[in-house]
């Protein structure tokens, strides 16, 4: 039924190396789950038998940095939290890409004060912003989708030759 | 006898010139005193032994922006033994902004008082610990003062720096 079954004999098929790798990366977008507030809730939602992110073969949360492609970044970031935020994202490896999900993430929300950075695209680039308080988890698969179509848009050497980003300490306690 | 003539019979009786005011609102007693006497009230009404109030359950305090006195320190004791509430009020000026804190007599005060100075900038003398609690250690405003604005003050927190 799949490729499997025209491939008679021995065979072959070409492709490009660009189309070979942006496939495989898209096929395998592992999240580092950033699950700060109540969107977390929805993210994990999406996790379960019924949205079954695995479909799109993002369903390895590792909650480290350092095994993970996209960074869903679900609550309300403060600014004493937006440099743990930052030190998480510069820990992940190349290439990586960032939701935005939900209003608190992608502009402050509700929470227009002083504690609460107003859009965290004032310190990461986001892909994609993500509305609803908290977004359904179709919505979230949504914008896996969209991930996965921008991904599919990219070239293997895109992300040759990145400078790695300047680690800055800053000391909290 | 009930609760209430109980504590302000015991309190006149005891600290005859310290207590200011009793009032009385939704059953609860608030007691205004001076801030001087604080930390003797406490432990009075601590240790007595009808009284035994020996849970503080919050310590805040009010910003009257244009009054003299500017601030009034807020302490919510409970009694276990009587299964009931009182108030203790003390006003602070700006002019000299703190206040003993209770932290030696109720354990619990440590961190409501950290988080008053955090808010309102009132010193709690004689504090274990005072350092802020949710804002930054080097932010030098204090959020719930009526002068300070919804939105902050333009970068007096940092942010990280964004990547190119």
């Amino acid at each position: 039924m799949g490729l499997e079954a025209k491939l008679k004999e021995e065979s072959f098929f070409t492709s490009t190396i660009d189309a070979l790798v942006a496939w495989a990366r898209k096929s395998a977008v592992w999240p580092m789950p950033m699950g700060i507030s109540c969107c977390a809730i929805e993210m994990m939602a999406s996790g379960d038998p019924k949205y079954d992110i695995a479909r799109f073969g993002s369903e390895v949360m590792r909650f480290t940095p350092r095994q993970s492609d996209c960074m869903i970044v679900a609550g309300t970031v403060t600014y004493k939290m937006s440099h743990v935020v930052k030190k998480i994202y510069d820990q992940m490896p190349d290439p990586k890409w960032v939701i935005a999900m939900g209003a608190c993430t992608s502009s402050g929300g509700m929470y227009r004060s002083y504690p609460v950075v107003q859009g965290i695209d004032q310190f990461l680039p986001v892909d994609v912003y993500l509305a609803g308080c908290p977004p359904r988890p179709d919505n979230l698969l949504n914008a896996l989708m969209q991930i996965q179509e921008k991904i599919g848009r990219t070239k293997a050497r895109d992300f040759q030759d990145r400078p790695l980003p300047e680690l800055t300490v800053i000391q909290n306690n | 006898m009930d609760l209430k003539e109980l504590v302000t019979n015991k309190l006149m009786e005891k600290f005859p010139e310290v207590v200011f005011d009793f009032s009385d609102y939704r059953d609860q007693l608030a007691v205004t005193l001076n801030k001087k006497f604080i930390v003797e009230v406490s432990s009075f009404i601590r240790d007595d032994q009808d009284l035994q109030f020996k849970l503080c359950e919050d310590v805040t305090a009010i910003d009257w922006a244009r009054r003299k006195n500017r601030f009034t320190v807020v302490y919510h004791i409970m009694s276990l033994k009587l299964n009931s509430r009182i108030r203790l009020k003390a006003d602070v000026d700006e002019s000299d902004c703190s206040i003993d804190s209770v932290s030696s007599i109720w354990k619990t005060a440590d961190w409501h008082e950290r988080e008053t100075y955090d808010m309102y900038g009132i010193n709690f003398n004689n504090h274990p610990d005072l350092r802020r609690m949710y804002m930054p250690e080097e932010f030098e405003y204090f959020p719930l003062r009526k002068e300070f604005p919804l939105m902050g003050i333009p970068g007096s927190l940092p942010l990280p720096k964004k990547d190119n």
